[in-house]
C-alpha cells in the first residue's frame, strides 16, 4: 500500500512531469492564459494520460515483449495513444456532450502532449507492473494539472499588471515558470527513496 | 522483419477498425448553431449584409461562406457575438473587428426638401422608424433607426443620408485614465 | 466661553464605526465666516430641464412667453422626474438646448429667460397646514414644487417621501454632515436658519409617518450643531442632533446610516430596507418653503471657495444664474485656476466652460489652484494596500482598477464594482497617484453604455418582430380576401350554371339524342 502512496506523491510533486521533468511544456506555456482553460486542459489530459498510461502498459507486455520487438516500442505507443485520443473525444462527445464542450480543442491537442509518451515510456524503464503503470500515470496527470492551474493563476493575475515593457509577454511568463519550478524543489526529499 | 511489419499493421488495423466502429458507434448530429446565430442578430432582415434577410445570413455564416462583421447594424456586439458562437472559423477572411468601433452607431436623416412622400422609404424599413404618409414629409424616429442603410437605397430622390448618432448626456461616460509611467528621472 | 471638558472625548456609545474614510484638508475656514447673501439679479437665467436623476422635464413655455417668478415652466414626465419653475420674473428668450453643467459639455434642453428685473411673483402654490395634512398631500406638494435631494445626488425628493407605502419606516436621519472638503452652504444654512430646517424636518417626519428623528452634524461644525440643537423642539419631540466624526466619506447616505443607526445596508438595495430614509439638511429648508409658503424650489445656498476666488463666500443664487456671474459677484477669480468644479472637490464635476448654469443639486462653486488639485503623474502600483484600508464600501480598488486597465469590465464587477460609491478616497490616498476612481467612474460608464445598447438590440427585435406580424397579418387577410372572392365568385358560378341547367334540363339530353 506504502508504495503506492509514494508512487503518487513521487510524481505528483517530487518528480512533477513539468517542472522536474520538463515534460509536456508545450500547454504548459500554451494553455495557461486562462483558468478556465487550464482547467479543461489538465482534466482532459489526466483522462488520457491514465488510460495510456494502462494501454501502453498492455502493448509492452501481451505484444512488444512477447514477441521481442521492444525496438517498435516508441511507433506503437504513439499509435496506441492517438487512437485513445481519437476513441475518448467520441465517446465523450457521445456520453457527455457538456464535457466536451468544456474540454473543446484541448482533447485533439493531447496527441502532442510528450508528457503522455513520456509517461509510458518511463513506465516501461521502471519496470512497473500494470496498477503502479496505471498510478504512474494517474499521478504524473494530477501533478500536470495542478501545476497548470497554479501557473495560470498566476499568469492572469500578472496579466493586469504593468510589468516593464521588455519583460511583458512570454518573457515574464518564462521567469514565472523557473520560479515555480525552483518552488518545486522544495518538494525534493519529501518522499526518501 | 516479417514479424514487426505484421505487428504493425494488425496492431493499426485493429485500432483503425475499433475507430471506425467507435465513430459509426459514437455518431452525434452537429447541432445546428444557424438558430443561435439567427438569435444573435438584429433580427430585422434589413438587408445590409447582402443575403435574403437575418435567416440566411445566419446560414451563410454557419456554414463558413459569410464572415462575423456581417452585419453592419448589429456593430461590433454582434460581431464578437458571432465570433463567440460560430468559432474562429467565420473570423477568417478578412473580419477587422478592431475597425468594427469607428463607425459607431448611425442614424437616417432625411432632407425634408427633396422628400417627395413616396411611402418608398417608410415601407422598407425593417423597424417602422420612419413616419409619414403618402404626400407627406416622411421623418426618422431618432432611438427606433438602427441605421441599416434600406432607406437611402430605396429613395428615388436621394433624400436621406445616414448620420452618426450625437452623443448625449444619457450616453456619455468619463474616458478610460490614461497611464503613461515616466521612467524615473 | 466654553471649558474643555471631558465627556467631549467620549464617543457616544450610540454611535457606531464604519470602514475606512479619509481626512482631507477640509479648508472650511475659506468661507465658514461668511453669512449668507443674496446674489443680485444677474442678467441672464438658463434654466435646464433635466437638473435631477429621471426624465427630462417637458417644456410649458414657449419663445417670447412673459414668465412670472415661481411659475411652472417644465413638467415632470412619468415618476422618477422633477418639476421645472421659473426663479424670477422676465421674458423667455429661448427654448432650446445649452451646454449643461457637466464635465461632458454637451448641450442639455434649457429655457433661458431674461430677467425683467421686477422680481414678480405668479401665484404661489394654494397654502398648506402640515398640522392636519395628509401624508400624501404633503408628498404630493414636494413634487409640485420641484424639490429634489440637495446634496448634490438630485433624487426626486417626492418619491422618497413616498417610500412609506413600500417599506416600513421608523428613522428619518438628516444628512447635514456636509464631509466634502471647502463646503460650508449646509453649515452656514443650519447657523442662520435653525428653525426653518427644524420646520422642514417636521414636515418630512409627519410625510414619512416615523417616530424617530436624527439631525447629523460633523463634529467640525459645533456651531451648527448648537444652531440645531437650540432649535430641534420644532422637528419634534423625538428628534435629536448627533454629533458624527469628522470623516470623509460621512455625507454618504449608507454610511451615514450605519454610523447612527449601526445597521449596514445590503449591497445595491435602499436604506428604506431598514426602515431609514436620509435627507438632505438643504432639501428641509426647501420643503419648508414649499409648504408652509408655498414657493417652489427656484433658489439655493452654495458655497463659492477655494484659493482660486478672491472673496470666498455663501451666497443664496436663483436656479440658472450663469457660474461666471456668481464668480464675478465674488470678486472673480485669483489669478489662473487649475480647475473649476461645481461641487466638492472630491466628487465635484469639472466643467469646462464658466457660462453654464447652477442648477438645483449645485451645492459648490469651487476654483483650485495648482497646490489644491493633486494632479500629478501616476505612478505604477506599490501594492501598499493604502485604496484597500481607506475604501469606505470594503472594496479591492487596485484589484478593480487592474481588472478595468486591462479591459476586464466584468471581472470588476466580480469583485464589487458596481459597490462603490466613487467617494474618490482610494485615489486620494493612493501614493502612486493612479486614478483609481476615475476608472470606476470610466467603467460604471461602460457598464451602462453597454446596458443601453443591449436594450436597444432587443427593442429593435421587438420592433422588426411586431412588423413581420403586421405584414403576415396583412398577406394573410389579402390571401382570405383573395380566397373569399374566388370563393363567392365560384359559387356564383356554380348558381348560375345550376340556374342555367334548372332552366334548361333537357338540354343536354335533346343534344345527346
Amino acid at each position: 500500500m506504502e508504495e503506492y502512496l509514494v508512487i503518487l506523491l513521487g510524481t505528483a510533486l517530487v518528480n512533477n512531469v513539468v517542472l522536474v521533468k520538463f515534460l509536456g511544456l508545450c500547454p504548459f506555456m500554451g494553455v495557461s492564459k486562462k483558468i478556465e482553460a487550464a482547467i479543461g486542459m489538465g482534466f482532459a489530459t489526466t483522462f488520457v494520460l491514465t488510460l495510456a498510461a494502462a494501454a501502453s502498459w498492455a502493448v509492452e507486455a501481451l505484444i512488444l515483449v512477447p514477441l521481442h520487438l521492444e525496438f517498435l516500442r516508441i511507433l506503437s505507443f504513439i499509435l496506441v495513444i492517438a487512437a485513445i485520443v481519437q476513441f475518448t473525444e467520441a465517446f465523450i462527445r457521445k456520453a457527455s456532450p457538456g464535457l466536451y464542450r468544456a474540454l473543446g480543442i484541448y482533447l485533439p491537442l493531447i496527441t502532442t502532449n510528450c508528457a503522455v509518451l513520456g509517461v509510458a515510456l518511463l513506465n516501461v524503464q521502471e519496470q512497473h507492473s500494470f496498477a503502479e503503470s496505471l498510478l504512474y500515470g494517474f499521478g504524473s496527470a494530477a501533478g500536470f494539472t495542478m501545476v497548470l492551474v497554479i501557473f495560470a493563476g498566476m499568469r492572469e493575475r500578472i496579466a493586469r499588471l504593468a510589468v516593464p515593457v521588455p519583460f511583458s509577454g512570454p518573457p515574464i511568463a518564462f521567469i514565472t515558470a523557473g520560479l515555480l519550478s525552483m518552488a518545486f524543489m522544495g518538494f525534493a526529499g519529501l518522499v526518501a527513496n | 522483419m516479417i514479424e514487426a511489419i505484421a505487428t504493425m499493421s494488425a496492431l493499426g488495423v485493429g485500432l483503425g477498425i475499433v475507430l471506425g466502429v467507435a465513430a459509426r458507434k459514437f455518431h452525434v448530429e452537429t447541432p445546428p448553431i444557424v438558430d443561435e446565430i439567427e438569435a444573435a442578430l438584429p433580427g430585422t432582415n434589413c438587408g445590409q449584409c447582402g443575403f435574403a434577410g437575418c435567416h440566411a445570413a445566419a446560414e451563410a455564416v454557419a456554414d463558413g461562406s459569410a464572415v462575423a462583421t456581417v452585419c453592419p447594424p448589429g456593430g461590433r456586439e454582434v460581431a464578437l457575438k458571432l465570433v463567440e458562437i460560430a468559432g474562429p472559423s467565420c473570423h477568417a477572411g478578412g473580419a477587422d473587428l478592431a475597425g468594427q468601433e469607428d463607425a459607431g452607431p448611425m442614424a437616417a436623416f432625411i432632407f425634408e426638401d427633396h422628400c417627395t412622400g413616396c411611402t418608398k422609404c417608410y415601407k422598407r424599413c425593417p423597424t417602422d422608424a420612419i413616419i409619414g404618409a403618402a404626400k407627406q414629409i416622411h421623418s426618422v424616429i431618432f432611438d427606433a433607426c438602427i441605421g441599416c442603410d434600406a432607406c437611402v437605397e430605396v429613395c428615388p430622390t436621394e433624400a436621406i443620408i445616414m448620420r452618426s448618432k450625437p452623443r448625449t448626456l444619457r450616453n456619455w461616460y468619463w474616458p478610460k485614465p490614461e497611464e503613461h509611467f515616466e521612467p524615473a528621472a | 466661553m466654553k471649558l474643555f471638558s471631558l465627556s467631549s472625548l467620549r464617543r457616544g456609545a450610540d454611535m457606531f464605526s464604519i470602514r475606512g474614510g479619509i481626512h482631507p484638508e477640509t479648508n472650511k475656514y475659506l468661507s465658514a465666516k461668511s453669512p449668507i447673501e443674496k446674489m443680485p439679479m444677474p442678467s441672464i437665467i438658463r434654466v435646464p430641464l433635466q437638473q435631477h436623476i429621471g426624465a427630462e422635464a417637458v417644456p410649458l413655455v414657449k419663445r417670447d412667453d412673459l414668465v412670472l417668478k415661481g411659475q411652472l415652466i417644465g413638467k415632470a414626465r412619468g415618476p422618477i422626474s422633477a418639476n421645472v419653475h421659473a426663479p424670477t420674473s422676465g421674458r423667455v428668450i429661448a427654448v432650446g438646448h445649452f451646454t449643461a453643467p457637466h464635465p461632458s459639455g454637451l448641450p442639455v434642453a434649457t429655457i433661458t429667460i431674461r430677467p425683467d428685473g421686477e422680481d414678480r411673483w405668479g401665484p404661489h402654490l394654494p397654502r398648506l397646514r402640515p398640522e392636519d395634512a395628509d401624508p400624501k398631500d404633503i408628498a404630493q406638494r414636494v413634487m409640485e414644487a420641484g424639490i429634489v435631494g440637495m446634496g448634490g445626488a438630485t433624487f426626486p425628493a417626492a418619491v422618497k417621501l413616498n417610500l412609506r407605502e413600500r417599506y416600513p419606516l421608523h428613522t428619518l436621519i438628516i444628512n447635514a454632515a456636509e464631509c466634502e472638503p471647502y463646503l460650508t452652504c449646509d453649515d452656514r444654512l443650519l447657523r442662520e436658519r435653525a428653525e426653518e430646517v427644524a420646520d422642514g424636518i417636521w414636515i418630512m417626519a409627519k410625510a414619512l409617518g416615523v417616530e424617530k428623528v436624527i439631525v447629523a452634524i460633523e463634529s467640525n461644525k459645533p456651531d451648527a450643531i448648537e444652531a440645531m440643537r437650540r432649535h430641534i423642539l420644532a422637528a419634534g419631540p423625538n428628534a435629536r442632533v448627533m454629533r458624527v466624526p469628522t470623516l470623509y466619506p460621512m455625507g454618504s447616505e449608507k454610511h451615514l446610516v450605519q454610523t447612527v443607526t449601526g445597521l449596514e445596508t445590503p449591497a445595491r438595495a435602499l436604506t428604506a430596507e431598514l426602515g431609514v430614509v436620509v435627507h438632505n439638511a438643504a432639501t428641509a429648508h426647501a420643503v419648508h418653503k414649499a409648504v408652509r409658503y408655498g414657493e417652489p424650489l427656484i433658489s439655493r445656498v452654495l458655497t463659492v471657495s477655494g484659493h482660486g476666488i478672491k472673496r470666498p463666500a455663501n451666497i443664496e443664487v436663483l436656479i440658472g444664474t450663469p457660474v461666471s456671474e456668481i464668480i464675478d459677484h465674488c470678486g472673480g477669480l485669483e489669478g489662473e485656476p487649475e480647475r473649476i468644479l461645481l461641487g466638492g472637490p472630491m466628487m465635484g464635476l469639472p466643467i469646462q466652460s464658466l457660462r453654464v448654469p447652477v442648477i438645483k443639486g449645485t451645492n459648490g462653486i469651487l476654483a483650485l489652484q495648482k497646490t489644491e488639485s493633486r494632479q500629478k503623474a501616476a505612478m505604477p502600483c506599490i501594492r501598499c494596500g493604502g485604496c484597500i484600508k481607506v475604501c469606505p464600501c470594503g472594496l479591492m480598488p487596485m484589484e478593480m482598477h487592474a481588472r478595468i486597465r486591462n479591459d476586464d469590465l466584468d471581472g470588476a464587477v466580480d469583485i464589487g464594482l458596481l459597490d462603490c460609491i466613487a467617494c474618490g478616497s482610494c485615489s486620494f490616498n493612493c501614493p502612486s497617484n493612479i486614478q483609481l476612481v476615475q476608472g470606476f467612474n470610466y467603467a460604471k460608464g461602460r457598464l451602462a453604455f453597454k446596458q443601453s445598447q443591449k436594450h436597444q438590440q432587443e427593442e429593435t427585435k421587438r420592433l422588426a418582430d411586431a412588423r413581420n406580424i403586421r405584414q403576415e397579418a396583412i398577406a394573410e387577410a389579402k390571401r382570405q380576401a383573395m380566397a373569399k372572392r374566388k370563393a363567392e365568385m365560384a359559387e356564383r358560378k356554380k348558381a348560375e350554371a345550376a340556374a342555367a341547367s334548372g332552366a334548361a334540363p333537357e338540354t343536354p339530353k335533346e343534344a345527346a339524342e
